[in-house]
């Protein structure tokens, strides 16, 4: 039954993958203008052009480019990079750690805003102070990421400088890492002094795009403790002896916690959909960075391998929830 | 003394002051069996809940006292309250499909109470949860408690929770239409081993339920609501011998052999709806002032 | 029972305040975009160099009629912010409209004709959310140009998906339900039962993700001005105000405030709108 299902998932995962590939394949080789002619010096003649646009295989139909683009990824070759000759697997491995990083962080964050909010809430529901956080949280649901970044840039970069608003790490500093993950890396090699700089750069991306997931957590939360708070398990467990703290979070929140996960599911991907926005704005060296300036160079190999990457993390993210929410269910692990 | 003593409890709508309760009174002696009868929003299960201080935020208390074991509930603070009434109180629930923990295992939602509040060792409370499973016919006991509430039948449940009050020794037990909520074939069993388990352990019992025919057969004395003032209150004997109250009397004309599913105790005649009605407003007139 | 005193009555004050609050800076958002050239002080794309990075009215050396500042150009900021609100709001209400026929229409489809037609449209709703959105939207518009017509046609793109999974599984509701098989019964045809039938029941939800989308629209906007992917540079747009901004903000941050404030307060009121509407809509108020 339950591989059954993992078995199912897994084939709806390739079919859309398949699909983000020739749609991505499609949509880059419609772009006007060849990208190879950008390459070349001015002075370069019409065969050279020829030439080159041989050399990337973009003379051939776009069925015939497909075919090949396949072949190389199933060898793990997704090409060459038009503006930096390098591989494309080997740029977008590179910055993938940065980027994963960033997400991760602000999920954490995300969580964490977002449960202390339900449950305050919760425990102070019928006060002032719930209505105020509802109102909290409603704002922060409406504003995108993007505005979030900047009102973050204006607050703690400009108004109160304390945290850094542009970069991943100073540029100045010598860094020893041999992986890209610097977040780890630093604690791993003990180095607090370069972790502290990391997590001052990564801290306000993060929160900008954890903000607005923060405040779907802790509504969806807030909801469905709400509903949990009136069941009778959770009376009875009142009568028991037990005070509200320990019913809200021993009694209502695991079962309160089932509901929220599946929809905080979706709602991650489109977290690491944000990415590209928010590293742009704090000029973070991540995958999305890389992928605005690739679509303004016109470097096809480039754009079509980040995105194919960013479908692959968001297919994995929503096979992970799915996977976790069995997990966590006991009605479905023995069902 | 009795060991559960209300005293002129009232209990009113938070927003809007409606009165659920109005100036009830009632005693239960340590072991004694006493039921609360009364059509659904007669407020009977607003006494429990009072007792047990489990009211819903909407509800208040406007006045009164419950005495539980020489202690006036309502003059402590919240914690102690909890920690008393926790100690010496236990509620059996009406539907039991609901009143179990779907995410926690059986065992532990037996044993908490025993190593949380009472803090007893946890082995302990495993041996006595085991102990309490077998007296209420549970096959493989110790299996049960490894397992989680969906996979075990309505039936079952309700004996797990009732194992589970009694699993403290509580000297009162708060059943709130624990039969409700079954098939009428479980009905009977559950009631059976409820009164099996009470006269074992001599727990007092407070018994809610809109069933005249089940407190002929469990209860000792009972109290008779209607829109949240007793209307009578006498020894079951005496009761089902002779009603003094015209509302009673007709209750009992209408009991039927077997209880319809709604569990609807009327046709009480509309004469005497309107005698109570008009003496319910009587009442409100002057405790409004 | 339980949640009687949830203060239900505060909630639906609350909740008719915002709605005004929000319908009140819409119109006034409206109104300063179609009388633009009456009330804005300045002209939006007359340079000054002899008065570049003028401050707020407020401020130390402020200049008369200049009152929220100018930028590095010596350009009006509150002349761009009013002009900027025409493009604004053309794209919120023609690429909300738009991507809110095609998304519901195949959400209805699929989620009332089910079968092969739902097995296409549901396929291809995945596929879309296995993209991230900015960056497809970047994209698209780096492949068709830039221009007013590519970024509505990037919105309608990119976002169908928001209206058609929602209407999808409404419609699949609805048409579980009794009224529509006794609809089907009494000889209507399933086309006419989906427009007849299902369509006014999921109407208030299309209504309410509308005006989400149309606060959506504006934000999309100002992140492909941001990243200089919109129209032509020189016509004032919020997000180009704001990437100047941005890239100023140590010697004027007025450049960046203003425009963010109007955005946020735009955004703001959409979904408040958006709100508001849903409850109004909801017969039991949720």
């Amino acid at each position: 039954m339950f591989w059954q299902k993992l078995i199912a998932r897994i084939g709806t995962t390739a079919v859309t993958l398949i699909g983000v590939a020739v749609i991505v394949f499609v949509v880059i080789r419609v772009v006007p203008g060849n990208p190879v002619a950008m390459m070349l010096p001015p002075g370069a003649t019409e065969a050279d052009v020829a030439r080159l646009t041989a050399l990337y295989g973009l003379d051939k139909s776009i069925p015939a480019q497909f075919l090949i683009w396949v072949q190389g990824v199933l060898q793990g070759d997704f090409g060459t990079s038009i503006t930096t000759r390098q591989p494309v697997l080997d740029l977008v491995l590179g910055r993938l750690p940065a980027t994963l990083e960033l997400s991760i962080m602000a999920l954490v964050m995300a969580v964490i805003i977002g449960g202390i909010a339900a449950l305050t809430g919760t425990r102070l529901r019928g006060t002032k102070a719930e209505g105020a956080i509802d109102v909290a949280n409603g704002m922060a649901l409406s504003v995108p990421d993007f505005l979030w970044g900047l009102a973050l840039i204006l607050l703690f970069g400009v108004l109160v400088p304390v945290f850094h608003i542009s970069g991943r790490v100073t540029p100045s500093l010598d860094l020893p890492f041999t992986t890209g993950f610097y977040l780890f890396e630093s604690l791993f090699r003990l180095r607090f002094d370069l972790w502290a700089d990391i997590v001052s750069h990564m801290l306000m991306p993060a929160l900008a795009l954890a903000i607005p997931l923060a405040a779907i957590i802790g509504q969806l939360l807030k909801q469905s403790l709400k509903e949990t708070m009136h069941l009778d398990y959770v009376t009875l467990s009142r009568t028991k002896g037990y005070g509200e703290n320990h019913v809200i979070t021993r009694e209502a929140l695991p079962n309160a916690i089932l509901p929220t996960l599946t929809l905080v599911g979706v709602q991650f991907t489109f977290l690491i959909g944000g990415t590209v926005i928010v590293e742009r704005l704090f000029s973070y060296e991540g995958l999305g960075n890389m992928a605005i300036d690739a679509v303004i160079n016109r470097d096809l190999p480039l754009i079509q391998g980040i995105v194919i990457l960013f479908a692959v993390i968001f297919t994995a993210v929503n096979l992970v929830v799915d996977l976790l929410y069995t997990v966590l269910n006991p009605r479905l692990r023995h069902g | 003394m009795s060991f559960l003593s209300v005293k002129n409890l009232t209990l009113r709508l938070r927003d809007n002051r409606a009165p659920l309760l109005r100036d009830v009174s009632l005693e239960v002696s340590a072991g004694e069996v006493h039921g609360l009868v009364g059509e659904s929003g007669a407020g009977k299960s607003m006494i429990g809940k009072a007792v047990l201080g489990i009211l819903p935020r909407a509800v208040e208390i406007a006045g009164g006292e419950i005495w539980l074991d020489g202690v006036d509930l309502l003059t402590l603070p919240p914690a102690a309250r909890r920690k008393r009434v926790g100690g010496l109180a236990a509620l059996i629930p009406q539907d039991p499909l609901t009143a179990l923990n779907p995410s926690r295992r059986i065992g532990p939602q037996i044993t908490d109470r025993l190593v949380d509040i009472l803090g007893w060792k946890r082995t302990e409370a495993e041996a006595r949860a085991l102990d309490l499973l077998g007296e209420v016919q549970i096959n493989d006991p110790a299996r049960v408690m490894r397992q989680y509430p969906h996979e075990l039948s309505g039936g079952m449940r309700q004996r797990i929770l009732i194992a589970s009050a009694f699993a403290a020794e509580p000297k009162l037990i708060v059943a709130d239409e624990p039969t409700t909520a079954l098939d009428v074939t479980v009905q009977k069993q559950i009631l059976r081993l409820i009164a099996g388990m009470q006269a074992r352990h001599g727990t007092a019992l407070l018994f809610v339920t809109h069933d005249l025919g089940v407190v002929s057969k469990v209860c000792q004395s009972l109290s008779v609501l209607y829109a949240g003032r007793i209307l009578e209150q006498s020894t079951v004997r005496d009761f089902f011998a002779a009603p003094t109250h015209p509302y009673s009397a007709a209750l009992l004309g209408a009991t039927p052999k077997y209880t319809d599913p709604e569990g609807s105790l009327t046709p009480v005649p509309e004469a005497i709806i309107a005698r109570l009605r008009a003496e319910i407003a009587a009442y409100d007139e002057a405790h409004h002032g | 029972m339980a949640d009687l005193t949830d203060g239900r009555g505060a909630v639906k004050r609350r909740i008719g305040t915002r709605l005004w609050l929000a319908g009140g800076w819409l119109t006034l958002l409206l109104l300063a975009a179609v009388f633009a050239p009456l009330v804005a002080p300045q002209d939006p794309l007359a340079q000054d160099l002899f008065l570049t990075r003028l401050p707020p009215f407020w401020e130390e050396g402020a200049e008369a009629g200049y009152w929220l500042g100018t930028d590095s150009l010596g350009r009006d900021v509150l002349s761009r912010i009013i002009y900027g609100a025409r493009l604004a709001l053309v794209v919120a209400l023609v690429a909300g409209s738009i991507t809110c026929l095609i998304g519901s229409a195949l959400g209805l489809m699929a989620g009332f004709l089910r079968g092969w037609v739902d097995l296409v449209i549901s396929r291809l709703i995945d596929i879309w959310m296995a993209f991230p959105p900015v960056l497809f939207s970047i994209l698209l518009i780096a492949v068709i140009g830039p221009g007013l017509h590519s970024i509505i046609l990037a919105i309608v793109i990119i976002d169908w998906t928001r209206f058609a999974r929602v209407v999808r599984a409404e419609a699949m509701a609805q048409g579980a339900m009794d009224y529509v098989a006794s609809a089907q019964v009494a000889g209507r045809g399933r086309i006419g039962t989906m427009l007849r039938e299902i369509l006014p029941n999921v109407l208030p939800t299309i209504v309410v993700l509308l005006t989400l989308e149309m606060g959506i629209a504006v934000i999309v906007e100002a992140i492909l001005s941001f990243v200089n992917l919109s129209i032509s540079t020189d016509d004032p747009t919020w997000g180009g105000m704001i990437a100047e901004g941005r890239a100023s903000v140590y010697q004027a941050w007025w450049v960046l405030v203003f425009p963010l404030i109007t955005l946020f307060l735009t955004v703001l009121a959409f979904s408040q709108l958006g709100e508001g509407l849903k409850d109004r809509f909801d017969p039991v108020l949720r």
